[in-house]
């Protein structure tokens, strides 16, 4: 199959007549992996601006639960009446900032944009397994982003029932405005957003297992696209129960059924619906959202575990490790998501249950932690900012992963569940990592999405505002979790015990407005670098895998000639004996005789032969 | 360094830069012509006698000061007249505040980048020396990432000094201590794991920082190493998840015995405040039906069933200390959570199912506000699920009373079954009765 393309594209390269591009098909209704993977990144970018500043509007409230801010009601009208946010408007702020930062920026926008750019590269082909998919996937996103964004123009407002739009609070519309019109936006966006996840995780998967150039077997991957083919599966096989939650949850809604209402007297109103169960909700949509937060998490894992190996000019420490301890997670991910409903009165026994599972799904965390530190022991590390981006990931990754022992024990989060400790928790090892994990891969591949380099200063800037802001947001928060603070609460004022907090609110507003600002500086640097950076070399980083053989300027098809074969595993970084700290893929053992250890040839023996007649000659002692 | 004028992000900066000179500046000056503003405006509102005039006066005051040239004035005023309208109440001042905290901001940029461009000046003049090192700035990150090192290590010590002692209070429950001793052993576990890797990740990259004549170890696996390190953690977990899984059992298996003999009282759920019922006299909560839910019956219980009769309505929670006591938890309409950080104790509050929390308080009320040295100290329970506008203010006070205390407390509570209950209960039966009769007869 691969050997047609080849043909096609090698020899006709330079003069196909059909490369005549419209606008409309080069930059809009593209096929290209590539631009996908631009618009993705984009989209992405955009939505995590829009996500954040809402974040600032409700730390402002927080911070300043006893004073106005006119200009508030300049850009929020009635929600910011006399310039203080109401309570129903932050709580759709808290939603939509939820939402946004979960599925938009965090699936599509890391996911989409590097699976869309890597997958082809690292693997050598010449696109996805079908580009009109890929293509299908961006446009659903788009629209799904489209429609969010619209539920702020809704008389009602947007939906405002948590991320996890528990009903019944989010099918009756009588109990919080946001559950109106807005709500109804929220669950279309939503399966649209799915519809966009299925199938490009559909085109990743069959395009990892397909489409590998010659040589290119499973355990010569980069981690990058490991992560990108679990993540994918989970995807895959968790988000279309989503769509089932929320489609039984637009019946609820709109068609009278009583999948998830029974008892309810709401605003004095006596309801109609029997039956029902809100648990069952929260049984389908967390066996999505457990899951969710591996696919938020592991693509950032394989971009960090490529950016440290490379920057530390040292293979990935226990890459078989790396991969086991994927697919652990990848399995595990979803026989836990009962740790996320203890306290909801599901069956004790379940939740003992629940709570092994979760508990074991350390185990395969830790490994990646601790390899990542092994692969910096001794290494010759380079600091660019992907680099301490992928260092911050693992920090975050640490710091926030160590609290899941709390909120994963059924016992201990009889008294977290629901609290700011949860909040600090998962910011900070799924937002802050998986964002850290982002930026990292924007940092590393933007000379391979545009060719060009980014401004290091900026970029060593950007980290540290952003490393300390996230830093002194989130870690405070543990804390008011343990006092018991219950996440999404308005204003700390009307209970004693909270007051004190409010001047640790302080701090972290201040913290979050810093590193809100700080985002300028990547704006500034990531917009103007793609027409005003330094043009880019080839191979910027000196790094092994595929993306970095093809030409600067993109191209359809990715390589002007043929593929290239692959012989070796992408980790060859400082092979004792070559003189340089760094082998490709594509270079072949027998132009580096001098490095080879028997180790490579994994068992062929002609090949073990040949070195050691090669090292007798050479006086080589391996 | 060379100055285009044709740079579209100079020219962009530049021009942002002018536009909040233009806001900003006279704020410094308002403070001299603000009377002047004032009378300004007074004089326009009170000349203006029709709507319309009002609202090309508002743009007017907001923008005559800023420019003092009437031309961009009446120009400015026309085209936001439309939207002037709306904003017409705020205060103009609002915006000039808004323009001149952007001001600050580009000023600041402005600053960064001068002082971006005054350190490509200087690694220049060293490249000109011959003096430059490549690795200069890749040792400066790593020197910061060390220090970040004793900051996070300060951080945390600090964080666990200042604010852990806000947050810290022992349960006064009895499960309460089995969990307090689980959180202290996975504190210290987990806080000694972080810092341990934190220190060994960011002194690596301090000493392993790139040198140039140096290359990296290539050390792609040690399987024995990678065995140790699955094995350790998978042993810490296996133990933690026993432990855990043994106090949760505790706390939530109740033996059936025990389940009967406790203090049996149900906690109502609402937007956005709670209802407490007692049982009364016989130790037994009245059936409740939410179809029988009425103005006057807001907790929709059903009299039919005459162990409601006598069933206790309270303000606040009051139970006996050393007593287990049994919660019965619902939910009117939407879930709830029913949270008391200080007992060690949540349970939702789901619509259509009852969930159940047994516990035993060890400390009553008064010993708590001598332990706290805070005489108006009141352990609290708290909404803890997302439930709409109220959620942030749906508590309910818990206190805990010695057991004379508790049984004196009682008696002085008022009924479910008030007297106009009883009144419209009885008058609906004896229709009921009166409609059974002419059937009857019929």
């Amino acid at each position: 199959m691969s050997s047609t393309v080849i043909s096609h594209d090698a020899m006709h390269h330079d003069d196909h007549g059909h490369h005549h591009e419209t606008f409309l098909t080069k930059y809009v209704f593209s096929q290209d992996h590539k631009m996908i993977a631009k618009q993705f990144l984009i989209t992405g970018i955009i939505m995590a601006v829009f996500a954040m500043l809402l974040s600032i509007l409700f730390r402002i409230q927080l911070a300043w639960p006893d004073k106005d801010f006119p200009i508030l009601e300049v850009f929020l009208g009635k929600w910011a009446e006399g310039g203080r946010i109401k309570p129903d408007f932050f709580l759709s702020l808290v939603t939509i900032h939820g939402t946004m930062m979960v599925f938009f920026v965090l699936t599509a926008g890391l996911s989409g944009t590097f699976s869309n750019l890597l997958i082809p590269y690292q693997l050598g082909a010449r696109d996805m397994a079908s580009p009109l998919m890929n293509m299908l996937s961006y446009w659903f996103f788009f629209t799904a982003c489209v429609i969010m964004i619209a539920s702020f123009f809704v008389e009602s407002g947007p939906a405002s029932a948590g991320w996890t739009i528990y009903p019944p609070l989010s099918s009756v519309p009588t109990a919080i405005p946001g559950s109106g019109l807005g709500m109804t936006l929220w669950l279309a966006s939503m399966v649209l957003f799915i519809a966009s996840q299925v199938l490009g995780g559909v085109n990743y998967i069959s395009t990892i297992l397909n489409m590998r150039t010659k040589g290119m077997d499973l355990w010569r991957m980069p981690l990058t696209i490991w992560a990108f083919f679990l993540t994918a599966i989970v995807g895959l096989l968790s988000f279309p129960v989503l769509v089932s939650a929320v489609v039984l949850l637009i019946f609820d809604r709109s068609a009278g059924t009583s999948f998830y209402l029974s008892d309810l007297v709401v605003q004095g109103e006596i309801l109609p619906n029997e039956g029902g169960s809100p648990i069952l909700f929260q049984h389908l949509f967390w066996f999505l959202g457990h899951p969710e937060v591996y696919i938020v998490v592991m693509p950032a894992m394989g971009i960090t575990s490529e950016v440290i190996s490379t920057n530390s000019r040292k293979p990935i420490f226990g890459y078989h490790a790396m991969v086991y301890s994927l697919v652990g997670i990848t399995v595990l991910s979803f026989i836990v998501w009962g740790h996320h409903m203890f306290v909801t009165g599901m069956n004790p026994f379940l939740g003992g249950v629940f709570m092994i599972t979760t508990l074991i799904i350390a185990v395969p965390s830790a490994v990646k932690a601790f390899n990542y530190t092994a692969t910096l022991w001794r290494g010759n590390i380079r600091f660019t900012p992907a680099m301490l981006f992928a260092i911050g990931m693992v920090s975050f990754f640490i710091s926030g992963g160590v609290t899941g022992l709390f909120v994963g024990n059924a016992a201990l989060d009889i008294h977290l569940h629901d609290t700011y400790f949860v909040v600090a928790h998962f910011h900070l090892v799924m937002g802050s990592a998986s964002i850290f994990g982002m930026l990292c891969g924007v940092y590393h591949w933007y000379p391979k999405l545009f060719g060009r380099m980014m401004n290091t200063k900026l970029g060593y800037l950007h980290f540290w505002l952003t490393f300390l802001g996230a830093y002194l947001v989130f870690f405070p928060m543990h804390f008011m979790g343990v006092d018991g603070v219950p996440r999404r609460y308005y204003a700390f004022t009307e209970f004693p015990f909270m007051e004190k907090w409010v001047s640790v609110n302080l701090l972290i507003t201040w913290a979050a407005i810093v590193a809100a600002l700080g985002q300028v500086a990547f704006l500034v640097n990531f917009f103007g670098s793609i027409w005003k950076g330094k043009k880019a070399v080839q191979n910027p980083w000196g790094a092994n895998t595929l993306e970095w053989t093809t030409p600067v300027e993109h191209i359809h098809g990715n390589w002007p000639g043929e593929i290239p074969t692959v012989y070796r595993w992408p980790y060859d970084y400082s092979k004792p004996g070559h003189d340089e700290d760094f082998i490709p893929q594509t270079v072949p053992f027998s132009q580096t005789m001098s490095s080879n250890q028997m180790h490579d040839f994994e068992g062929d023996e002609e090949a073990m032969r040949i070195q050691e007649e090669w090292n007798k000659e050479n006086n080589r002692v391996e | 360094m060379n100055l285009k004028i044709n740079n579209p992000f100079k020219s962009i900066w530049g021009l942002l830069l002018v536009a909040s000179l233009f806001f900003a500046v006279p704020t410094v000056a308002s403070q001299q012509d603000s009377t002047a503003v004032e009378a300004q405006t007074e004089t326009t509102v009170d000349t203006a006698g029709s709507a319309e005039a009002d609202t090309t006066a508002a743009p007017a005051t907001d923008e005559a000061p800023a420019t003092t040239d009437a031309t961009v004035s009446t120009g400015t005023s026309t085209t936001t007249a439309a939207a002037a309208e709306e904003t017409s109440k705020i205060d103009p001042q609002v915006y000039k505040n808004f323009f001149y905290y952007v001001l600050l901001f580009l000023v600041i940029c402005t600053v960064i980048a001068v002082i971006g461009r005054i350190h490509s000046l200087y690694v220049l003049t060293k490249k000109m020396n011959g003096k430059y090192d490549p690795l200069a700035n890749n040792t400066f990150q790593a020197i910061l990432l060390f220090l970040f090192l004793l900051f996070f290590l300060w951080g945390t010590y600090y964080s666990f000094a200042v604010w852990g002692d806000w947050a810290w209070r022992e349960a006064v429950t009895e499960h309460g201590k089995d969990y307090d001793q689980m959180f202290i052993v996975t504190t210290v576990l987990t806080t000694a794991v972080m810092v341990i890797m934190h220190i060994l990740i960011l002194t690596f990259t301090l000493i392993y920082r790139m040198r140039a004549k140096r290359k990296a170890y290539y050390y792609p696996h040690n399987d024995t190493i990678e065995k140790i390190w699955t094995i350790i953690p998978a042993t810490v977990l296996t133990i933690l998840v026993l432990f855990g899984f043994f106090t949760w059992r505790k706390i939530t298996n109740v033996p059936e015995e025990l389940q009967k003999s406790a203090i049996q009282i149900e906690v109502l759920g609402e937007q956005f405040k709670w209802s407490v019922r007692y049982p009364g006299a016989d130790g037994k909560i009245g059936k409740r039906n939410y179809k029988l839910t009425t103005a006057t019956n807001p907790y929709g219980i059903d009299f039919n069933d005459k162990a409601s009769w006598d069933d206790i309505d309270a303000t606040d929670i009051v139970i006996p200390v050393g007593k287990s006591v049994r919660f019965h938890i619902i939910s009117k309409d939407i879930i709830h959570s029913f949270y008391i950080p200080d007992f060690r104790v949540q349970i939702n509050a789901v619509p259509g199912m009852t969930n159940y929390f047994q516990f035993t308080p060890t400390v009553t009320t008064e010993e708590m506000r001598d332990r706290m040295n805070d005489p108006s100290y009141d352990y609290i329970m708290l909404c803890n699920k997302i439930c709409g506008q109220g959620h942030f203010n749906m508590g309910k006070k818990v206190i805990v009373v010695t057991e004379a205390e508790y049984k004196e407390w009682l008696t002085k509570q008022g009924k479910y079954f008030t007297e106009d209950l009883q009144k419209e209960f009885a008058q609906n039966n004896t229709e009921i009765e009166v409609d059974q009769q002419t059937a009857s007869l019929n």
